[in-house]
């Protein structure tokens, strides 16, 4: 123990800061490369696979491309995913929006109770939900039960498109009202009062001042949400029907009842190819919350 | 803000809410239904379907399963995530920038793009429909989840204090596993819970892969809805809500004590 001691004590004034700093980095590498491998066997190789047997798949070529932009089912599938993303979007932001600025405006007890709403359908497994959402939507649902105490006619909502939106909104909420609500809490609500000092009406206080500062939430929200909703499989398979089908419905089709590997493939690379893209259009303009987020 | 636009803006909050926790709200009396059937309200009540979800060897094969990959699952995501974060950490954050965005990656991939690619790669290897397919995937899908976790534990962790260790005497894995290890450990135990719950709710990937022989919950509730209006899915969405919550609630007690402190 003695001797130990005496050797860390002579031992650390050796070690100069500059060094221990690049013997950190050395061992650091070392560190992620389990995690990196386990990416590259898990995800790497698949995805790989999948582009490969795109062009490969029956023969060496563009086929599989040319067959999905040739057929107009398949643009059909694709417009639809997208229509029904931004719906799913929009209809996140016009629900998630309030709700964050209300998560900020209230006291300590009635926040906790906002956040655990917004928490409870993270901890129910994904496919329960979906189950739920068949029992509120069907045609003898919940839903629909009340809509004819109140004596109004019935409405479609099971194996329609209102019903995907509605089905996956509700999944997707939650990732639109966390960033919102995490940057609203910056937002000074002071600004507000000293514009309405200013002579501002509430609307137009609201649109100059806060809208602004808050577009950072909005954007981060709106894309994780769309790119989420784009590759969404359960909800539209069990709560949509043959006319509310999305790419990954067609892309779980072709390989798995066709055992068409090649056309799977094809739309699966456009499906990641979209994905990435949005992604990296909207890197930049998320990132913006840790410029505003300093200034208290 | 006046008055009336207060009691709007109020009841429109309570409505998202409503939309938020209702669906997990409904699976509860739907799993005491008397009769096999979806349709609300139910028409009397039964413990039935709870009986058959513990005595059935179709439900309970699959719960084994489920439970099985996902405690394996939580065990290595949470050493591997663990030890990712601490590297990222201690890299240039330039470097660390790009390795965090590459690791957290299979959060974005579309989960049947994935799962398609995988299924490509387990044919080939022999991994369909075998515990080691099952947990290699979930592993790459859980890992994100606990460096979230850890780095923003290790992110308010103060670095003086293994320097401190160090000058005292300590050698570098004394002064992890008694000052750093205590102090972030409830990072690592959410991430353990985090990665736990991805494994134990995965389903598109599981889809892919299952076989007869080795079937998760999600998979075995899937093809539950899509076979018949089986109420045995409430009473299994009934249990796992109940569970989650306990455990939840036990993590937040945790939490709140650690924040305390």
């Amino acid at each position: 123990m003695a001797t130990r001691a005496i050797d860390s004590r002579d031992t650390v004034p050796a070690v100069t800061a500059d060094d221990r700093r690049r013997w950190f980095r050395g061992q650091a590498f070392w560190l992620v490369a389990p995690a990196l491998l386990l990416l590259v066997i898990c995800l790497g190789l698949p995805l790989a696979i999948v582009t490969l047997r795109s062009f490969s798949e029956p023969r060496w070529g563009w086929q599989n491309y040319a067959w999905f932009f040739g057929t107009p089912v398949n643009l059909t599938v694709l417009q639809r995913t997208f229509a029904i993303s931004a719906w799913v979007t929009l209809v996140c932001l016009v629900a998630g929006y309030p709700y964050a600025y209300v998560m900020t405006a209230v006291g300590p007890k009635l926040r906790l109770i906002l956040i655990l709403c917004v928490l409870v359908p993270f901890w129910v497994s994904g496919v329960v939900r979906t189950l739920a959402w068949v029992i509120l939507l069907q045609d003898s649902g919940v839903i629909n039960s009340v809509i004819r105490a109140v004596g109004l006619s019935p409405v479609k909502l099971i194996r329609t498109q209102t019903g995907v939106v509605i089905g996956m909104a509700q999944v997707l909420l939650p990732f639109m009202i966390l960033p919102l609500y995490s940057v609203m809490k910056t937002i000074d609500l002071r600004l507000m009062q000293a514009a309405r000092s200013l002579g501002a009406s509430p609307a137009r206080a609201f649109a100059q001042v806060y809208l602004p500062l808050s577009l950072p939430g909005v954007y981060a929200g709106a894309i994780i949400v769309f790119i989420l909703a784009l590759g969404f499989y359960i909800t539209p398979a069990l709560l949509g029907g043959p006319r509310s089908t999305m790419l990954s419905t067609l892309i779980q089709n072709q390989v798995l009842s066709l055992l068409n590997w090649g056309r799977g493939g094809a739309m699966g690379v456009v499906l990641l190819i979209a994905t990435f893209v949005l992604l990296a259009l909207a890197a930049p303009l998320s990132r913006q919350p840790h410029k505003t987020g300093s200034r208290r | 803000m006046k008055q009336p636009g207060r009691i709007l803006l109020g009841l429109y909050c309570l409505l998202v809410a409503v939309w938020l926790v209702a669906p997990t709200i409904v699976v509860v009396p739907m799993s005491f239904n008397d009769k096999k059937s979806l349709a609300f309200a139910p028409s009397g009540f039964s413990w039935q379907w709870y009986q058959n979800f513990f005595t059935s060897p179709e439900w309970s094969a699959s719960l084994v399963g489920s439970l099985k990959v996902a405690v394996v699952t939580a065990v290595f995501a949470t050493v591997i995530g663990t030890l990712a974060a601490f590297g990222l950490d201690r890299m240039k954050s330039r470097v660390s920038g790009v390795l965090r965005a590459l690791l957290i990656t299979p959060m974005v991939v579309p989960g049947v793009v994935l799962a398609v690619g995988i299924y490509a790669v387990y044919l080939d290897t022999r991994l369909v429909g075998t515990m080691t397919g099952f947990v290699l995937a979930h592993t790459m899908l859980a890992v994100p989840f606990v460096i979230i976790a850890v780095s923003a534990s290790l992110e308010v962790f103060d670095k003086r204090l293994e320097t401190a260790a160090a000058s005292l005497g300590a050698t570098r894995l004394t002064a992890f596993r008694t000052v750093t290890l205590p102090l972030i450990a409830p990072g690592i135990l959410s991430g353990l819970l985090f990665a736990f719950v991805t494994s134990f709710d995965e389903i598109i990937v599981a889809l892919f892969i299952t076989s007869p022989y080795l079937k998760t919950l999600p998979v075995q509730i899937f093809s539950s809805i899509t076979r018949d209006a089986d109420p045995t899915v409430a009473a299994v969405g009934t249990l796992l809500f109940i569970t989650t919550s306990l455990v939840i609630g036990a993590g937040l007690v945790i939490g709140s004590r650690q924040g305390k402190r």
